[in-house]
């Protein structure tokens, strides 16, 4: 009778294994370090291509050309120094975005009146692609620091609101509810229903904000820049120099993967209350 | 006892009450009842008869309602839901204390834990408990309020039948302690007669029956006066009571079967 069913893994074994089997339909166990492989993949590719000579080198240079650039160009400063000031741009762009979209998404969902006349506005801008606004923003503010942290800013923002504000809305109105028969004040409603309930909307947001504050940087520093990764791009784009190019590719993806890895570890705090993620 | 002899201020006095959520017709039709303090009032009533929609109406979470009437209740009022409505977000101390203002919150909120059962759980995340803990845990959250009334929405309804006769247990402990004025809201017939002290049902948005449990003692299902008063609530309710109707499988024809 046991025989004709599988076998258990470890013959040998005196425990006895013996169950029925079925045949597996999902996708299996997760490979180890699968992300990556696809990475190195590209890379070989990349690495042979320009080895052998398939890959031209007018038109990306070899990795190892690229490595001894971006060595040239740590050396004497200038990756840093565009690094910084690209980094700097982001984070005050972001960091206006994040603020004007929380409270605006706050005014929104906490009162009719704010709703009315918030809520509406958002959603045409929404509607808008930022860069679209570009030509307009030149011509009102010119084309120094304070066009790019304000196109950043108004990339950042609408993704902060639109995910906070929704996050607002579907709190249970039971949670609210409650509240009322406790007797709490509005602020301690705010404090502790609110804006933890709130929270998960706002973090998702935030990982969309962070991506658009990038788009919106490299737009804004290859459009009209005199420093930064992306002026940095630019020039070399002009003479040709493709390992420059690709050493401030690689830069904006490390601030992109960086800047993602952080919300992440921010969510990962600030969540900790979820099962999702606590199992 | 009050509400029969008038010999004390009562801590519930509703008059007139009349709810109603659409032209058609009102849910509530007329009501009147009056809890006396420390009385635990049981009130059963079939789907739609107007018993959450009263308990709401005492609650005060009924604005927008159309209605009249008048209520008293008194200032110190907690509610327990069906749900525990622990916020998902806080620590279980931190949903007990939320919104108390008093000196040493976290030390009576630890108290009140311990009180309910679930000491030494202070920094558990709601979904780390079962059912039966996070409504132990939403009972210290109206307790360490002291309240003189407490509302109770069918508070057991989600949980299984065992835990159920715990809290059954608890909930009578924690009220002769607390000694709070009592409404529970329930469906289940057994509950409502194990715990109260006076039996009402609602009928159609009107008080049709109310009655005093003088079942003295401990309350056994055993008791042929239990039985009697559980037939005469379950007719009161409209409900056939087959239980003790001849014909079913005993349990000594499940014994056999399982014995085989």
């Amino acid at each position: 009778m046991t025989a004709t069913l599988t076998a258990p893994s470890r013959p040998a074994a005196a425990v006895e294994d013996v169950r029925p089997v079925r045949r597996r339909l999902g996708p299996g166990k997760p490979i180890r370090f699968g992300g990556l492989i696809g990475i190195a993949v590209l890379l070989a590719i990349w690495i042979v291509g320009s080895a052998t000579g398939l890959i031209d080198e007018r038109n990306l240079s070899a990795p190892w050309t690229v490595v001894t650039t971006a060595e040239t160009l740590i050396e004497n400063g200038r990756l840093q120094e565009s690094l910084i000031t690209s980094g700097i741009r982001a984070a005050i762009g972001l960091g206006l975005g994040v603020v004007v979209g929380i409270v605006l998404a706050l005014l929104s969902g906490l009162s009719r009146i704010g709703e009315t006349l918030i809520d509406g506005p958002v959603q045409v801008k929404r509607s808008i692609p930022t860069l679209a606004l570009i030509p307009l923003l030149l011509l009102w503010f010119g084309i120094g620091e304070p066009f790019k942290i304000l196109t950043i800013a108004l990339a950042v923002f609408v993704p902060i609101y639109i995910h906070t504000h929704n996050g607002l809305r579907t709190i249970e109105g039971r949670y609210a509810e409650l509240a009322e028969t406790l007797g709490v004040t509005r602020w301690e409603f705010i404090r502790h229903v609110v804006l933890p309930g709130a929270m998960p909307g706002f973090l998702l947001g935030l990982r969309f904000a962070v991506t658009s504050s990038l788009l919106a940087l490299v737009v804004v520093e290859v459009i009209n820049a005199t420093s930064g990764i992306g002026h940095m791009i630019t020039l070399a784009s002009n003479y040709g120099q493709t390992d420059i190019i690709v050493v401030g590719l690689v830069v904006y993806a490390l601030l992109g993967v960086t800047a993602d890895a952080a919300v992440r570890l921010i969510e990962r705090k600030a969540l900790s209350w979820r099962r999702t993620l606590a199992s | 006892m009050a509400s029969h002899t008038g010999e004390l201020t009562p801590a519930v006095r509703v008059k007139d009450l009349h709810r109603s959520f659409n032209k058609a017709g009102g849910v509530l039709n007329g009501l009147d009842l009056d809890i006396a303090p420390g009385e635990f009032v049981a009130l059963l009533g079939r789907s739609g008869s107007g018993k959450s929609t009263l308990l709401r109406a005492l609650a005060g979470l009924d604005r927008g309602v159309t209605g009249t009437g008048r209520i008293e209740v008194p200032e110190k009022v907690s509610v327990v839901f069906q749900d525990s409505r622990l916020l998902p977000w806080k620590r279980l101390l931190d949903n007990v204390t939320l919104g108390l203002r008093v000196a040493n919150a976290a030390e009576r909120g630890v108290q009140a834990l311990a009180e309910v059962g679930v000491a030494g759980r202070e920094k558990a995340w709601p979904h780390e408990l079962s059912g039966g803990e996070q409504q132990r845990a939403a009972l210290a959250r109206s307790l360490v309020r002291d309240p003189e009334l407490l509302l109770a929405d069918e508070p057991f309804g989600a949980l299984d039948a065992l835990t159920r006769i715990r809290m059954h247990t608890l909930l009578r402990k924690l009220c002769e302690v607390h000694q709070p004025a009592v409404l529970l809201v329930t469906h289940d017939v057994d509950e409502a007669i194990v715990l109260a002290d006076r039996v009402i049902v609602l009928d159609d948005g009107v008080v049709r029956h109310d009655a005093r449990i003088d079942i003295h003692g401990r309350r056994s299902q055993a008791d042929p006066a239990f039985a009697r008063l559980r037939a005469q609530l379950l007719t009161e309710l409209g409900v056939e009571d087959d239980h003790d109707a001849p014909g079913r499988p005993t349990r000594a024809h499940l014994d056999e079967r399982a014995a085989s």
